[in-house]
């Protein structure tokens, strides 16, 4: 156990020895600390991941054991530089650490965890979180990596500086867990000694603020004193839901303060920050010593090329084939193996249960809609596990480096690349992959136009669209791939033409800022990105499927009732359903497109999923063992008839239908998600109504152009 | 001159920028303030944005912000 400076004060902090409650533990740090690899550490898998209500910050509480065995609760708090918040994230650490929040408790003990290689600017936040009046451990991570870099902090010095426990440690390979477990363990943490001067001209002003927050917000003297500097350093401008809002006394205060050093050209903010960083430095000069100036450090040699003019392009491209191969390839073997076990299971439960309304909406509905779903599981754990990988590295930011000009011609930062681009192999893990995007602006946009990015899901749609469409079975393979590329660049431009769009008129902010560490590489904490990756996935699960459920449930019974007469084939049975009859109902709308009322079925029912239109093909032309590349159901398509005896999949109609499902928003597993992640219904309800209308405009003018052309 | 102008590779000590904006604010606390040294590291392939290293760690911002950030060369770099 790393004992405290001798001279320290006692502090009986709640709850003391005897109490009946355990200690509330916040771990707090700044991004690329190590943060989420200690808190594995710490708490294994004794972990639940929830959302703060009301805002999209995800919430992670773990439980770890003390010396004695006591469960000592801790809550794993969004990365953040300062709790001058400037993004969500940061306001959730910032509002929980205050108090402020109404659904979490204030920490009794804080574990702030720095990074030894990088001291300075990660004692900016300890630094501020001293000033809170709550014992602190410090937690010095990446010991190895600073003895690497020719840095040695000495932590009994930098112990008897700050007053507090200061434990050295590897998190990667738990060296160090033990002894932070011990401090940890001990019923009495002293406080912080170390002083600071506020600087004099701006003192009165935090006494005043201080008194208002003490009066009227009921804040302890402390807790004010701490709030007063965070409200004078960034004037408290982000703030989200399920914090407690100021009383007007206290904002009026501030203003008054502000408006006063505005006219007299003082720089209130700066001053504070200043002397902050004054106080680190003496701290930093007496504690770390530096072995000289050492070369270029391999981190800096990866990025000469990773970031090169040239060199860069073909990396990023190098890297971002290998996700898409590794998704494809890797992904397949699962894919069919769950294909088979969900029509294991359907037909187990055929033949057990009696024919009958129930035993279809088992099998039909719930397995069906479900299956339909979890067959893209694979994909997901793999984009999920990449986008780990990716940031556990470091290499994310360079990627989001190198494209952020690109990303800025629509008005978003390079934080959006990644999103985007998963979205290609599937929406889901590229929308939840947005948290990163500080700017709830950007990342709503960000969220919006994802779903355009060509998803694998629509690649049987695609597919099958393609074989009607060049019929014979001597296709040159450069016209398939060729109008598949078509497809692709078209969702592209969509999705970068809306982003721009949607900046301009409905989400309209300031330019995003590209202001972003980059951390040097490391190699990756294997452990947190599979950890990381299942969590993800549960979540996806968990979250959407109650909607995914509900959802196939009403389309199954929109195609199962009313019921034909018994004896009737599946495709009479299609066709007299609620959804044959929305198909008609449906014609006259999707007729300028060229489409028919039983192509209008396909559209209802693949809403679930755009897979699902190949299925319902099957179904309503009647052809058997559908699937994209069986000779039937092409030959059933081609054979289909207008009334009036006119081909109905002449290729413009094939052409146009994969112009719709490019644009269309045919995915329940994204609107639940979208939903989740955005709070509300508006976003994916206006999502659905823009994305659709789209589709339906831009189909209409394809058929149309086409027809005018003699197509 | 302005922290934009410098060249690749060259050390400067930061003059003084705006006191106001959320990102001046934001870069104040991520450590850049007047006299603090700084290393222009590159640029991103295709012009923007910046990567610059200070107090030992390397940071990105753009040009536009960059462009109000004054900085004297120091002739005796202190890396």
């Amino acid at each position: 156990m790393t004992p405290a400076a001798p001279h320290v004060i006692r502090s009986h902090a709640r709850p003391g020895p005897g109490s009946a409650r355990s200690p509330v533990y916040a771990l707090v740090g700044n991004p690329n600390c190590g943060k989420s690899t200690l808190f594995n550490a710490l708490t294994g898998l004794k972990q639940k991941v929830g959302n703060y209500p009301g805002v999209t910050v995800e919430k992670k509480v773990g439980t770890t054991y003390s010396q004695h065995g006591q469960p000592m609760v801790v809550i794993d708090l969004p990365g953040a530089y300062s709790l001058a918040a400037r993004s969500p994230d940061e306001a959730v650490t910032r509002d929980v650490l205050l108090g402020r929040r109404v659904d979490t408790a204030q920490p009794d003990r804080i574990l702030c965890i720095v990074d030894a290689t990088n001291l300075e600017r990660n004692l900016y936040l300890v630094h501020q979180i001293l000033d809170l009046g709550r014992p602190v451990i410090l937690v010095l991570n990446m010991m190895d990596l600073a003895a690497e870099a020719g840095i040695n902090v000495r932590v009994a010095r930098l112990e008897h500086e700050l007053g507090i426990p200061v434990i050295a440690c590897e998190a990667v390979n738990g060296k160090g867990i033990i002894d932070l477990k011990l401090a940890m363990s001990r019923a009495d943490l002293p406080l912080s000694r170390h002083a600071w001067d506020i600087p004099a001209p701006i003192a009165p002003a935090v006494a005043d603020l201080q008194a208002s927050l003490i009066a009227h917000d009921g804040k302890s003297p402390l807790i004010a004193r701490a709030e007063a500097l965070l409200l004078l350093t960034d004037q408290d401008t982000v703030r989200v839901a399920g914090s407690t809002p100021l009383h007007a006394r206290t904002h009026e205060a501030l203003r008054g303060w502000q408006q006063r050093w505005e006219a007299e050209g003082m720089d209130w903010a700066g001053t504070l920050v200043n002397s902050r960083y004054e106080a680190i430095g003496l701290i930093a000069a007496e504690v770390t010593v530096r072995a000289g100036e050492t070369g270029p450090t391999l981190s800096d040699k990866i990025d000469a090329i990773a970031t090169h003019r040239i060199s860069g392009w073909l990396i990023l491209a190098a890297v971002m084939t290998l996700l898409f191969l590794s998704i494809f390839t890797l992904a397949e073997l699962p894919m069919n193996f769950i294909d088979g076990r969900v029509a294991a299971l359907s037909d187990w439960v055929k033949a057990m249960l009696p024919d009958g309304d129930l035993r279809d909406l088992i099998t039909d509905g719930a397995i069906a809609g479900v299956g339909g779903v979890i067959i893209f599981l694979p994909q997901i754990l793999i984009l999920f596990f990449f986008i780990g990988l990716l940031e556990s590295t470091g290499y994310m930011a360079r990627a989001a480096f190198i494209m952020d000009r690109l990303m800025s011609r629509v008005g978003l930062n390079g934080k959006s690349f990644i999103p985007l681009l998963s979205s290609y192999a599937c929406a889901i893990p590229g929308i939840m992959a947005t948290r990163t995007i500080e700017d709830q602006k950007d990342r709503l946009v960000t969220i919006l136009v994802a779903p355009l990015m060509s998803c694998s899901a629509r690649l049987p749609v695609y597919l099958l669209m393609i074989a009607a469409l060049v019929p014979g079975d001597r296709v040159p393979l450069f016209t398939k791939v060729g109008i598949m590329l078509l497809m692709y660049a078209l969702g592209t431009c969509g999705a970068f033409g809306f982003a721009w769009l949607f900046k301009r008129t409905l989400l309209k902010g300031a330019p995003p800022l590209m202001i972003m560490e980059l951390p040097p590489y490391r190699l990756p904490a294997v452990r947190d990105v599979f950890f990381h990756m299942l969590e993800r996935a549960w979540l996806f699960i968990r979250r959407a499927g109650t909607i995914i459920l509900g959802i196939s449930i009403i389309l199954w019974f929109l195609s199962a009732y009313p019921k034909a007469p018994p004896g009737a084939t599946p495709q009479q049975q299609m066709a007299q359903s609620l959804a044959g009859r929305a198909g008609h109902v449906l014609e006259p709308v999707i007729k300028p497109l060229g489409f028919d009322w039983q192509i209008g079925i396909g559209l209802i029912s693949s809403f679930a999923a755009r897979e699902v239109f190949v299925s319902t093909m099957g179904v309503v032309f009647n052809a058997e063992n559908s699937d994209e590349n069986t000779a039937p159901l092409r030959q059933a398509l081609l054979a289909a008839k207008w009334p009036d005896g006119r081909a109905l999949f002449t290729p413009l109609v094939c052409f146009t239908l994969m112009i719709f499902y490019v644009f269309a928003m045919q995915c329940i597993s994204t609107v639940a998600v979208v939903r989740r992640e955005t709070n509300s219904w508006k976003w994916p309800l206006f999502q659905i109504a823009y994305m659709t209308g789209t589709a339906w405009i831009v189909s209409l003018l394809v058929y149309q152009a086409g027809r005018a052309l003699g197509y | 001159m302005k922290l934009s102008e410098l060249a690749v590779g060259a050390t400067a000590v930061v003059r003084s920028f705006p006191k106001t904006g959320g990102a001046f604010v934001r870069l104040r606390e991520m450590g850049l303030l007047a006299g603090t040294p700084v290393k222009l590291i590159r640029a991103a392939p295709l012009g923007d944005p910046l990567e610059i290293k200070l107090r030992g760690y390397h940071l990105t911002l753009r040009k536009s912000e960059a462009e109000h950030v004054l900085v004297e060369v120091d002739p005796i770099s202190p890396g």
